[in-house]
């Protein structure tokens, strides 16, 4: 579904503090799966995950979407692809604060022009499937780590993406909450969605719920 | 279509909830700018109103007033003047009209007495402007006395105080008969002050003007038009000096809103960031951040209307009195003839919404246009 070829990525390109985060990546990704990417800080996992979620563009290389070559695609499209294809769960949230839970969760439907009480609905369904409705109405700052994050995941949901990115999704949750997540992500896989998460924590990695672990060091591949 | 408008409830839902957010700057904002708007527009609608105030007043003054002159300056109308002018073509009735200046010690005043038929106002009374009236403290039947330039003391009755319609100039006004004016300011027998003709047709003002000049050398034609052109020149000079201090204030709004638009937060550039990562177009935020500026600029001005139309109609522009009117030493206190003209508003809005919308939407662009994957990190 998804497949990178000589995938490379500068930052600051041509200055002197040119920094090369990717260097060559060459991947394949099936649909249905959830893949973990693992390896040390600054390896480029999140470098990597912006480039598969259509945030940025590869510095070189190419970047296939169902078929479809997206790396060269100008901003416009890339941000409908995103929108129809992708959904984020970040690792601070990335909550807007003062709006209330399900105003968050409504946002991204907003480009797409579906009426509000189409989204209203929707939203509903999600926040009784995340165990939410009763935080429904409250401010997400009222919220605790795992409200937080069960929002954001409704929010990353309420389009209906096909693929799911999750980068370091459970950094902010102690165990008993990172395991709920990982119980999510069944229920993503039952669904047939494909999920792209990054992660330090064994848990995440060894987890039953993740079919496939890519370690990374310096910008390249690793056997995990 | 109907997917676009429902896109565009949804940003003003969003604008709409984003201004509840930051409630405390964006109502500190509001003021400051209806403020604004309240004073540009007061002086707008004030000197708008005064202008047409004027012309008001000069509609039912004579077309032609004929002054003569000695050694260059105005002299009365000495007798056999009048016959003198004869039969003049397009004149359809000619007046010999007496008026003067009186000091009022108590007022520290200066009056308009003028002298009216004997049919308008009866010997011994005197009709007065509705200011006077009000400074004085005078009532219909009350007798009020003024010592004359001679020393002499006079007493009138007020047979009534002059409808306050166009309160601007008549405010200093005291209507007396002739026989009363003459033996106030003892006035010589036979003759006036100036002359005035009525000409029907406005084109044969100048015509009738030139032949006067011919027949009376030593006399001054004073065309109604020309009077009329004085007032507006006076309103715009005075609005000229109102317009550079407005400048200045302009300018410092166009500070604030710069700066509250360039000083984005690290918030609102962050909130920018996600709403583009979760898939908001570069355009859907800039439309958002338009929806905020316009609700906050368009509200601010009609607001700021709203309040200049009160303070200028119906409370007497009592801010500008000072540095607009003046030129009788009583304020006259009047309620101005509401007059809007279309073209002023429009500029006002001109200078008022658009520089802040266009303020606004500069650093928010170079928000929106910078890329989405900052949010990641
Ligand atoms: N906008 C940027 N400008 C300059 N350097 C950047 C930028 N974004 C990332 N980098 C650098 O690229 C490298 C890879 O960053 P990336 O965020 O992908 O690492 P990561 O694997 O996600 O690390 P972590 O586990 O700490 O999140 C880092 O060294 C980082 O400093
Ligand atoms: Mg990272």
């Amino acid at each position: 579904m998804i497949e990178l070829t000589q995938i490379k990525k500068a930052f600051n390109q041509g200055r002197p503090n040119e920094y090369w985060a990717l260097n060559g990546i060459d991947l394949s990704l099936e649909r249905g799966k959830v893949t973990a990417f693992c390896g040390p800080s600054g390896s480029g996992k999140t470098t990597l995950l912006t480039l598969v979620g259509c945030l940025s563009r590869p510095t070189s290389g190419r970047v296939r979407f169902k078929g479809e070559d997206i790396s060269g695609l100008p901003e416009r499209f890339l941000t409908d692809i995103r929108r129809q294809s992708f959904g984020f769960v970040f690792q601070q949230f990335n909550l807007i604060k003062g709006l209330s839970a399900l105003e968050n969760v409504i946002l991204p439907g907003f480009p797409t022009g579906r009426p509000r009480a189409e989204l209203i609905a929707a939203a509903h369904i999600l926040f009784e499937q995340l165990k939410l409705t009763h935080r429904a109405n409250a401010r997400v700052e009222w919220l605790s780590g795992g409200e937080q994050q069960r929002v954001a995941i409704a929010r990353a949901l309420i389009n209906n993406p096909e693929v799911i990115i999750a980068d370091e999704p459970t950094a902010n949750l102690d165990t008993v909450l990172s395991r709920e997540f990982m119980a999510i992500l069944e229920g993503f896989t039952a669904a047939g969605k494909t999920v792209l998460l990054t992660s330090h924590d064994p848990l995440v990695v060894e987890s039953t719920a993740v079919h496939r672990v890519i370690g990374m060091r310096d910008g390249c591949l690793v056997d995990a | 279509m109907n997917v676009w408008l429902e896109k565009q409830r949804h940003l003003i839902d969003f604008t709409l909830a984003s201004l509840a957010r930051r409630k405390t700057k964006n109502l500190g904002l509001l003021l400051v700018y209806t403020l604004l708007v309240a004073v540009l527009a007061s002086l707008t609608l004030f000197t708008n109103a005064l202008r047409s105030e004027a012309a008001y007043v000069l509609a039912g003054s004579p077309e032609v007033i004929l002054q003569r002159m000695v050694a260059g300056r105005h002299d009365l109308i000495p007798p056999g003047y009048f016959d003198k002018i004869g039969r003049i073509r397009g004149v359809q009735k000619k007046e010999g009209r007496l008026w003067g200046y009186y000091y009022d010690p108590v007022l520290k005043a200066n009056y308009t007495f003028m002298a009216r038929p004997a049919e308008e106002v009866a010997d011994g009374s005197i009709m007065v402007g509705a200011t006077l009236a009000r400074e004085r403290g005078l009532a219909p039947h009350n007798t009020i006395s003024f010592r004359s330039y001679s020393g002499k003391l006079f007493a009138f009755e007020v047979a009534s105080v002059l409808s306050p319609d166009s309160e601007l100039l008549s405010a200093d006004l005291i209507l007396l008969s002739e026989n009363d004016f003459r033996a106030f300011f003892e006035y010589p027998a036979g003759h006036y002050t100036d002359i005035a003709l009525s000409v029907a047709n406005p084109q044969e003002v100048r015509n009738v003007a030139a032949k006067l000049s011919e027949a009376l050398p030593d006399s001054r034609p004073i065309l109604r038009e020309e009077v009329l052109r004085t007032y507006q020149s006076i309103f715009d000079w005075r609005e000229g000096i109102m317009l550079t201090v407005l400048a200045g204030a302009i300018f410092a709004f166009s500070i604030l809103a710069w700066e509250k638009a360039a000083g984005l937060s690290a918030e609102e550039k962050r909130e920018i960031g996600i709403l583009k990562a979760i898939g908001w177009e570069t355009g859907d935020v800039i439309r958002m951040k338009m929806w905020e500026g316009l609700l906050i600029s368009l509200s601010a001005f009609l607001l700021g209307l709203v309040a200049a139309y009160i303070h200028v109609f119906y409370l007497g522009a009592a801010v500008f009195e000072p540095v607009l009117k003046g030129w009788a030493v009583l304020y006259p206190r009047f309620a101005l003839i509401p007059a809007v003209d279309g073209l002023q508003i429009a500029t006002l809005f001109f200078f008022t919404v658009f520089p802040y919308t266009a303020a606004v939407l500069v650093p928010i662009w170079r928000a929106a246009i910078t890329d989405p994957d900052s949010v990641m990190r």
